[in-house]
């Protein structure tokens, strides 16, 4: 029977069926970083569980760790006992660490994929929601609670029931200023957050074929702010490309045999899918959320949405939305002061989202009154971007050059928007106090974000 | 696990689209806080206080008879974004054993059960009413949620069936542990193991 990438990979690891639609799904991979992961070995050995399979777990600090430049463990004080915490029990385990200041540290959505640990073919799980994001190298990953993670912690397996298979094909030639990002903003615009609840999407099409897998991930992370746990893109010559050589990628004879395991998992032709949507990229612009939800959002070329004339049942959200930005309805967005630019996150802080933003900088000055911060996303990132010389660029350009970490996408660490100001953002998530209390998140690309540092307002980069 | 099998109670109407983790705990009061108790009093801190910390009378939860509701009622997408199970834990530290919404995020509708608090799925228009049955009431409604039978029952006797996961409603009726129910797969699990390392070599680092 045809199968789809998703059914392939999950059939794989079904343990036993435990009835009722439950199956027990082997793990091939489990993440942790120093929020939840830290705690969840911790409670997982005090209930008298170990870790079963120590060797597959990788762990990395990234959510309560300053990212100011020259940072120690106590730069954030509320963070440290998190990561003392975090090495004590990963060094009694067994358990790998990319410690902080370390090659191999970062973001836990960045170091998977860059470290050549998420492979095609795996599952991968991780006690965080935009776990979804490793989906880019055809890996079916997806972000799961404290007790789950305890449960992966204790028995490398999971209690799960089969979500429902979704494809989402974006076809056509890739307009100017379009990036992965604005193409999942656009679906999300387009569908709304709950769209894939439910279900494994799988991103398909000419305009994802044609993405680098930088670009895949991406794509992939922001599946969770449509409400699907879990996103994918079938592995390809691309996928392989990237992750040749890469540490844990496998090596020699056994690379080959990997690789033509991997070649079976792209959906067979005839496989189906419980819902199909397919956005034609003519219609694809430069994208900028102006509400309190990733899908309030708009074309930057466009008008601020007026609640009156929206849907019914989005009338009240509108409002409230608008209030809490400091918006008017009607009014167009380009061009809405800002104070805050924050390059950096799961979602954007891979070497080719510096390189697309330090294009836009690259000779010009910041707007005096914008405070800009570049935090890339791990550690080899921070690296190969200085040998690069972006580093400098930025530098040059008035924006300041942090650690690695996820630093202002979750404020987890101190890192805030102060109240009552506007950010535009690379990140994925514009909810209310996201960012901090009442700060106001527009989410955009790495390129808009750089536009609108240099503007001092939000801009449309295919001006710049 | 706590055992679930039935609550009465006021049931608040909370009824907002995309109820994100966020909004019911800020991460970084996961930051400080060391385990899962504790969490009541930041649940919902931006809409139940004010920026100086005083009380915001216009949010329902501070509103009588809702303040303590065991249950809440929202409207689609409950729970969406952040994984951080810190939201359930601050629903259950506040008092909440149930919420009644048309739809939830997926990472916290599992995490709910891990926690004995039951996720209720109904059409918008029977939580509407639900909640129009509180509004017209003057302070004595009641509503019942029966996981038993699987149904609630309005503050005007109306019954309304929902629908749950067998395996999920026999867990909760009996507080079982996900941990001590898989170990008894143990040779199942290793069996597949063994023959992945043959399959797939390269995944076993």
């Amino acid at each position: 029977m045809a199968r789809t990438l998703f059914d392939k990979i999950w059939d794989s690891h079904v343990i036993t069926d435990l009835g009722n639609g439950f199956v027990l799904l082997h793990i091939d991979r489990l993440l942790l970083h120093d929020l939840s992961g830290a705690r969840a070995l911790r409670d997982v050995t005090e209930k008298g569980y170990t870790p079963a399979q120590p060797r597959l777990i990788y762990a990395t600090p990234d959510h309560a760790i300053s990212t100011m430049p020259g940072r120690t463990e106590e730069t954030f004080p509320p963070g440290a006992p998190l990561l003392r915490g975090l090495r004590e029990n990963t060094k009694k385990f067994g358990i790998h660490l990319f410690d902080i200041g370390k090659d191999g540290n970062g973001i836990v959505h960045i170091v998977g994929p860059e470290q050549g640990l998420t492979l095609p073919g795996t599952t991968l799980v991780c006690g965080d929601s935009h776990t979804c994001t490793h989906g880019g190298m055809g890996s079916l990953a997806f972000g799961i609670g404290s007790s789950e993670l305890e449960h992966v912690l204790a028995t490398q397996t999971m209690v799960q029931r089969k979500p429902k298979r979704f494809r989402v094909q974006f076809e056509g030639k890739v307009p100017e200023g379009v990036t992965a990002k604005d193409m999942i903003l656009h679906l999300i615009g387009d569908l709304g957050t709950a769209a894939g609840t439910g279900h494994a999407v799988e991103y398909a099409g000419s305009a994802v074929r044609g993405l680098a897998v930088e670009g895949r991930l991406t794509l992939c992370n922001l599946s969770i702010e449509m409400g699907a746990r879990t996103g994918m893109v079938a592995p390809d010559d691309t996928t392989f490309e990237y992750l040749a050589g890469r540490d844990f990628s496998p090596k020699g004879a056994m690379w080959d045999r990997a690789v033509a395991h991997w070649r079976t998992l792209p959906s067979d032709p005839d496989a189906d899918f419980d819902r199909e949507h397919t956005i034609d990229m003519a219609r694809v612009a430069p994208q900028i959320t102006w509400g309190t939800s990733p899908e309030h959002v708009i074309a930057v070329d466009r008008a601020i949405p007026d609640p009156d004339r929206g849907p019914e049942d989005k009338r009240a959200a509108w409002t409230a939305a608008l209030q809490y930005q400091g918006l008017e309805p009607g009014k167009p967005i380009e061009g809405t002061k800002v104070d805050w630019v924050f390059i950096g996150s799961c979602t954007n802080s891979r070497i080719s989202d510096l390189r697309a933003a330090a294009a836009i900088a690259k000779g010009r000055q910041k707007a005096p009154h914008v405070n800009a911060w570049i935090v890339p996303g791990s550690e080899r990132v921070k690296r190969e971007a200085e040998a690069e010389g972006l580093d400098r660029i930025f530098k040059d350009a008035g924006f300041e050059w942090r650690e690695p970490g996820c630093s202002m996408c979750i404020a987890s660490n101190g890192e805030r928007v102060p109240p009552g100001q506007r950010s535009v953002s690379t990140s994925n998530r514009n909810f209310v106090g996201r960012q901090g209390p009442g700060a106001r998140t527009h989410l955009a690309s790495p390129a808009m974000a750089a536009a609108a540092a240099i503007k001092g307002a939000i801009a449309d980069v295919r001006k710049l | 696990m706590e055992k679930f099998t039935r609550v009465t109670g006021v049931a608040a109407p909370l009824m907002r689209q995309n109820v994100d983790t966020d909004l019911v705990i800020r991460i970084e009061r996961l930051v400080n806080n060391t385990g899962r108790q504790g969490l009541g009093p930041y649940c919902f801190e931006q809409i139940r206080f004010k920026p100086d910390g005083s009380e915001n009378p216009d949010c329902v939860l501070n509103q009588e008879p809702y303040r303590g509701a065991p249950i809440i009622l929202s409207a689609e997408n409950f729970g969406c974004g952040s994984s951080r199970e810190g939201a359930v834990w601050a629903l259950a530290g506040m008092g909440v054993k149930v919420v009644i919404a048309p739809s939830y995020g997926d990472i916290f509708y599992n995490n709910c059960f891990q926690n004995g608090l039951l996720p209720v799925a109904l059409p918008i228009e029977e939580v509407e009413q639900l909640a129009d049955e509180m509004r017209a009431s003057p302070g004595n409604a009641r509503v019942t949620v029966d996981l038993e039978n699987c149904q609630v029952v309005s503050p005007t006797g109306r019954v309304i069936p929902f629908k749950i996961d067998a395996r999920r409603q026999h867990a909760l009726l009996n507080g079982l542990d996900d941990i001590a129910q898989t170990m008894t797969h143990k040779d199942k699990v290793e069996a597949w193991q063994t023959t992945d390392k043959n399959a797939r070599p390269w995944v076993w680092l």
